[in-house]
This record gives C-alpha cells, sequence and structure tokens, in this order.
C-alpha cells in the first residue's frame, strides 16, 4: 500500500509584502523530504513568486527566490503558472526563472519544472490533488 | 474529487472570489465566511461574479458572520444557501478536501 499523497502547494501572494511566499516554500521542502508527490500552482500576485533577477540587498532581508531553482533537486517538477494570472501581469514565461529537473531515464536530461496552463486546466489539476495547501 | 472552497475576504477588497470562479471546477460548493459574506449580496459591483456561477456552483454562506455584520438574508443574491456552523462542518465531510481561498 503506497502512503504517497498528491500534495498541491497553492500560492497566490507576492514575494516580499508578507511572509506567505517564503513559508510556503519551507512547507514544499517539508513536504518534498517526506518523499510525498508535490506540485506548486503560482496563481494571481504568487506569479510574482517565480519572477528572475530578483535582489533584496537593499532591502536588508534574505532573497530566497534561488531556492526555487533547487526544487527540481527535491524532484519537483510540477510547477504550474496560471496563465492568466501571467498576462494580467503583462508577463510571459520569459520572465520566470528557468526552473529545470534533471530525467535520470534520459542521460539526466534538463527539463523544465515550469507549465503555464490555462485556468480551466489548471481547475482540473487542483481537482485531482490529495491535498491543498493555501499560502 | 469534491472540493468545498472557502473565501473569507471581501471581494472589493481580493481577488479571492474571482479566482475561486475561475478555477473551481462544475459541480463544486463555494462557502462565504468572515469578510467573505459580501461576496454574497445582491445588488453590487461584484454581485455578477456569483450570478454568472450559480448555475456551475453551489453557494453558501455562514448564517453568524451574516448577523455578525447586519446583512439580512433577504440581501442575499437568490441560490444562495444560509448555513450555521454545523452546517459548515457537513459541507466539510461531505466533500473530499478544502481548497481555501486566502
Amino acid at each position: 500500500m503506497s502512503d504517497i499523497k498528491k500534495f498541491m502547494y497553492v500560492n497566490r501572494k507576492a514575494p516580499y509584502g508578507t511572509i506567505y511566499a517564503w513559508e510556503s516554500l519551507e512547507v514544499v521542502l517539508i513536504g518534498a523530504a517526506f518523499e510525498q508527490d508535490v506540485s506548486l500552482a503560482f496563481i494571481d500576485d504568487g506569479v510574482y513568486q517565480l519572477v528572475k533577477g530578483q535582489n533584496t540587498k537593499e532591502l536588508g532581508i534574505k532573497n530566497f527566490s534561488p531556492t526555487y531553482t533547487a526544487l527540481g533537486d527535491y524532484d519537483i517538477k510540477k510547477i504550474y503558472v496560471e496563465k492568466e494570472s501571467l498576462e494580467a501581469r503583462g508577463l510571459t514565461v520569459e520572465d520566470l526563472m528557468p526552473l529545470k529537473w534533471e530525467d535520470e531515464n534520459e542521460d539526466y536530461a534538463e527539463k523544465d519544472s515550469i507549465h503555464v496552463v490555462p485556468a480551466k486546466e489548471l481547475a482540473g489539476i487542483l481537482d485531482d490533488s490529495d491535498v491543498l495547501l493555501n499560502f | 474529487m469534491a472540493i468545498l472552497h472557502t473565501i473569507n475576504k471581501s471581494p472589493f477588497d481580493k481577488g479571492s472570489l474571482d479566482a475561486c470562479v475561475r478555477l473551481a471546477v462544475k459541480g463544486s460548493s463555494v462557502l462565504f465566511i468572515e469578510d467573505g459574506v459580501y461576496g454574497a449580496m445582491k445588488g453590487t459591483a461584484k454581485s455578477g461574479v456569483v450570478e454568472g456561477a450559480k448555475g456551475d456552483l453551489s453557494f453558501y454562506v455562514l448564517g453568524p458572520d451574516l448577523k455578525a455584520r447586519g446583512i439580512d438574508e433577504d440581501k442575499l443574491i437568490d441560490g444562495v444557501t444560509v448555513v450555521d456552523y454545523d452546517g459548515f462542518v457537513k459541507l466539510t465531510v461531505d466533500n473530499d478536501k478544502v481548497q481555501a481561498w486566502l
């Protein structure tokens, strides 16, 4: 019997105005360490968490955005970004960090972890999850 | 798998209601709680969101949160069902999981 559940982390807040984004990332890494099936969704202002070129030096707080690029090493390769949220903010996938994972079945070929999906498709993915965690 | 969606933010302050309606599959249940209850009122600039979705989704609102805010049930959009705390619990157990639109 498998105890592996599909965990979906839903992220809807921009990165530095509140602690939600960072807290989510911490919990995501804990979930991954327990070898659960982890997916992430970025919706509304949550898409801002993945924007590349973040630099918090002058704020004097930690820039946690590089941590997203490590998610592939934790076997987290299902990162869904809602197309409508991205477009509403004038962003494209080119504005986001290029998150990758290595496919060991294909000689460690690098593959994209980010999947830009329309709301209708993402609705089905949320529905298919076992546990929903909101940040 | 059935989802109970909860909305606890005013639709005039946050996009929680819009996101919920955009991302809920047909047949899902939506419960307004806390400041979310303002989203269940008719005659507002946001009423159209629920009006337009009520054919596909079932809408509920938590009675104690309505009373606390002085909202009479006759101010609600037609088709929105008022539930008490027991009703909230029942909705929770009748669905497989809860999606909280913070």
